[in-house]
């Protein structure tokens, strides 16, 4: 891959008991991730509606990853389970349409895997960096 | 050609008025010409008399007007359901969206409805009449005089893939019931998995782009019953009312079948009255077809009471990761 | 007059795509007719015409004004207009062509509106004559003869040859460009087609319909009509009839927020939508009967009375065959006009 200071933009949506401790833990930790992620801390990870993800996207967003606890662990008992069923047919149709699948990923994190998020970060970070700039999904009014 | 006449349905709709059964009768109105026919009320025989019409153009789905009858008006209304529209009716009963004891629900049998822009394709602009002859259409032309058709080729896609010809619900039927039928309505979605992502990109770009935002396949769907769409809502900070980026296309396409997934019955409405001709049901079908892979066969209105698979779980749940990957046609 | 073979009529239309961009109706991927730009090789569609209206070259659906950005304390106001570019609508049909009159009373009075009258100044209309109208054709309603349109240029088609004659200055520069590729005939030679075409309006389904019981002064006479109950029963709300519509001219002015910077832009609206022109204190339509009834009385009554009685529609028949509910212009003035006395 040629070198390049192609530096992707990565929105997090974060929950706030497991993933955003998580993220919390990998600081108290000094691990590090990309600064390309930006952290949106949500109160739960069924509260992202596709909408959010979309409007990622369109303010620029490279790449959107949705972070919750692992089923079972769901402080509201449930809520990670319709995050679960919501994001699989979110971003099967994103990828119906020819959108990169790439972008967007869901991964569970709890609040003591600091090094999972450290890890997952890195990792999405770059695997959109070598996807390069959202074309396909991105608002050219906010590029300009 | 429609198997129970016209005649059948006034007959019996007169009665209902005479009894005092019902007051008023939802049906379909004759227009100026054989395929513009409006979704209206009637409310004498001798109304239903002049202008009731049942033929190869009453598509309409009349089930969400019965949101707006039963709120607004006193009495029972009758309401004619094809089999298709009976799904629309039984999902809107779940959602609690209109009163069922307000509404006498008359089941009539359907042979498929004609799409009139089939038959501009078929026998060109200037179309006076349209004549149902057996399987065939006789299609008056005004310059090139009479045109014969087959039936079956001028059916509407959704009629042509019809996934049941047999009502899930009615207060009486009138004429034969029909079945549940094979179809082959997710062909033309597996092609389009089939296809690589440059491929299926070009293909909705094209489709999208020429959305005008008319919010017809909005407005029509017996899904969409929000209050106030968040599309049309200034205060949601999304509502645009023109495409000014392409972005918004997708965004609108997107949001507005995920926001029926699940609850979508397949009507087709949506792609009937889409001015630009936008296939929109292959968005709804691909969540239909998401759905049933991921979670189990689901047909959305086939009971009252049924719980949507976005409002339900279970605990071995496929991952969206493996949902692209391992849950399509495509590897 | 003038005259070029039907088979040079691609290096007819190359000459004119010499002269400035040259728009033509294609068939797309939907069957259906857009105007596209015109390149070696583009089939004409043979549609009577485009399922979107013309206005768009003129008013499009959605144009950036300005954009504003901000950097401390300053405000900088940027300039992003983009009418400034010759280019020629071929095959524009005789409503349409009506329709840019229509759009011109309101968009050229004092205010004029510059981004309109920028785009009309730079465009050209090369408008064709009808001999295969459709079934839901009626600009002869409202005395539209679709034989002898109005344009720039006026085309005229019949077995072998494609006459051409101007009718304003600007039509009589495109013609004189087009010298080399076509050829001076009389000014009767359209005469055969233009009978043909008129012999054909006559005989159309909807030739009966007369405008007589609207226009100006009729509010009183039509406003509380019962019969808008029933007419507006079953419209969905949608905006299919005001965006295909080739005179509907209203307009929302929105800003966009892009993060960066503001982007202040027009888009159309409907007056069937339940926000239009929603102000401090609401809403000044709250029924869809409402918002049904004020397209109708703009188009019937309203226009005529603020434009010398002219009506604001053309009759070309786009809402009879694109309302989801088949509800339209035509079942309207047949319903209300058959209530009243001429």
């Amino acid at each position: 891959m040629p070198v390049t200071d192609y530096k992707p933009k990565i929105v997090a949506f974060c929950c706030n008991w497991c993933s955003y401790a998580g993220a919390d833990l990998a600081g108290n930790n000094r691990l590090n991730y990309p600064a390309e992620v930006k952290i949106i801390r949500v109160p739960c990870s069924c509260r992202v509606n596709p909408m959010f993800i979309l409007r990622a996207f369109q303010r620029g967003a490279d790449g959107v990853i949705l972070c919750g606890c692992h089923p079972g662990d769901c402080h509201y008992t449930s809520g990670n389970y319709y995050t679960r069923r919501r994001m699989a047919l979110l971003f099967s149709m994103l990828d119906y349409l020819g959108i990169e699948r790439e972008r967007t990923r869901v991964e569970w994190v709890s609040a003591a895997e600091g090094a999972k998020f450290a890890a997952t970060m890195s990792d999405f970070v770059e695997t959109v960096a070598a996807l390069g700039e959202n074309k396909r999904l991105e608002d050219l009014r906010c590029k300009a | 050609m429609q198997s129970v006449t016209r005649k059948a349905l006034i007959d019996r709709a007169a009665a209902l008025l005479a009894d005092g059964t019902v007051n008023r009768v939802y049906g379909w109105k004759k227009g100026t010409f054989a395929y513009d026919v409006t979704p209206a009320l009637f409310e004498s025989a001798e109304e239903l008399e002049r202008d009731f019409v049942f033929g190869d153009f009453c598509g309409a789905n009349f089930s969400k007007y019965l949101i707006a009858e039963t709120r607004r008006k006193d009495g029972k209304v009758l309401v004619f359901l094809k089999p298709c529209d009976t799904y629309s009716f039984n999902q809107l009963l779940t959602e609690h969206r209109f009163d069922r004891e307000k509404v006498y629900a008359v089941g009539v049998p359907c042979e498929g409805m004609a799409d009139i822009n089939k038959i501009r394709e078929l026998a060109g602009d200037g179309i006076a009449d349209v004549a149902s002859e057996g399987d065939k259409l006789i299609v008056h032309t005004l310059f090139d005089g009479d045109i014969e058709l087959d039936a079956a080729e001028c059916l509407a896609e959704r009629c042509k893939n019809c996934k049941s010809r047999r009502h899930v619900a009615y207060d009486e039927l009138i004429g034969e019931e029909g079945t549940v039928r094979e179809n082959g309505r997710f062909d033309q979605v597996e092609a389009l998995e089939a296809m690589t992502p440059d491929e299926r990109f070009a293909f909705w770009q094209n489709e999208l782009s020429r959305c005008i935002r008319c919010n017809a396949c909005r407005d029509v769907c017996p899904a969409c019953t929000c209050e106030k769409c968040v599309f049309g809502n200034p205060e949601s900070g999304v509502e645009n009312k023109a495409i000014s980026d392409s972005f918004e296309e997708k965004m609108f396409h997107i949001i507005r079948a995920f926001h029926v997934a699940g609850r979508c019955t397949d009507c087709g409405e949506c792609s009937r009255v889409c001015p630009q001709h936008i296939p929109l049901h292959l968005l709804n079908r691909k969540f239909i077809h998401d759905i049933d892979r991921f979670y189990g066969d689901y047909q959305a209105g086939a009971e009252v009471g049924s719980r949507a698979p976005l409002v339900d779980y279970t605990l071995g749940d496929l991952e969206p990761g493996d949902a692209v990957k391992g849950g399509s046609a495509h590897a | 007059m003038r005259k070029c073979l039907l088979e040079k009529k691609n290096a007819l239309l190359a000459a004119m795509a010499a002269v400035s961009k040259l728009y033509v109706p294609v068939d797309g991927a939907d069957k259906q007719a857009a105007f596209a730009e015109w390149a070696e090789g583009t089939e004409l569609s043979k549609k009577l015409n485009t399922n979107r209206s013309a206005k768009d070259f003129f008013f499009p659906q959605s144009e950036d004004m300005m954009k504003f950005r901000v950097s401390g304390k300053k405000l900088e106001i940027v300039d992003t207009r983009s009418e400034h570019e010759d280019f020629i609508l071929f095959g524009v049909r005789a409503c349409d062509v009506k329709s840019f009159a229509i759009l011109d009373t309101v968009f050229l009075v004092d205010p004029i509106d510059t981004y309109y009258a920028n785009r009309r100044a730079h465009g050209t209309v090369v408008s064709m004559a009808c001999t295969r109208p459709a079934e839901t054709c009626f600009c002869g309603t409202f005395g539209i003869d679709a034989s002898d349109p109005a344009g720039d240029v006026v085309c005229w088609e019949d077995e072998t040859y494609l006459y051409l004659t101007a009718k304003t200055e600007k039509g009589e520069k495109l013609l004189a460009a087009l010298e080399a590729v076509t050829e001076p005939c009389g000014d009767d030679a359209a005469d055969g087609v233009k009978a043909l075409a008129k012999a054909r309006q006559e005989k159309l389904p909807l030739a009966e319909l007369k405008p007589d019981a609207f226009g100006g002064g009729k509010t009183d006479a039509f406003f509380n009509d019962p019969a808008w109950q029933s007419l507006s029963e079953a419209c969905l709300g949608c905006g299919t009839c005001t965006f295909v519509c080739p005179t509907c001219q209203c307009y929302d002015i929105k800003d966009y927020d892009t993060g960066k910077e503001v982007i202040r832009f027009r888009c159309w609206d409907s007056c069937m939508y339940s926000d239009f022109t929603k102000m401090a204190h609401g809403t000044n339509r709250p029924t869809q009967l409402q918002r049904f009834r004020q397209r109708f009385m703009h188009k019937l009554v309203y226009y005529p009375e603020n434009n010398g009685g002219v009506f604001g529609c053309v009759g070309c028949g786009r809402c009879l065959s694109r309302c989801p509910i088949s509800m339209n212009i035509v079942k309207v003035m047949q319903k209300l006009g058959g209530n009243k006395d001429a």
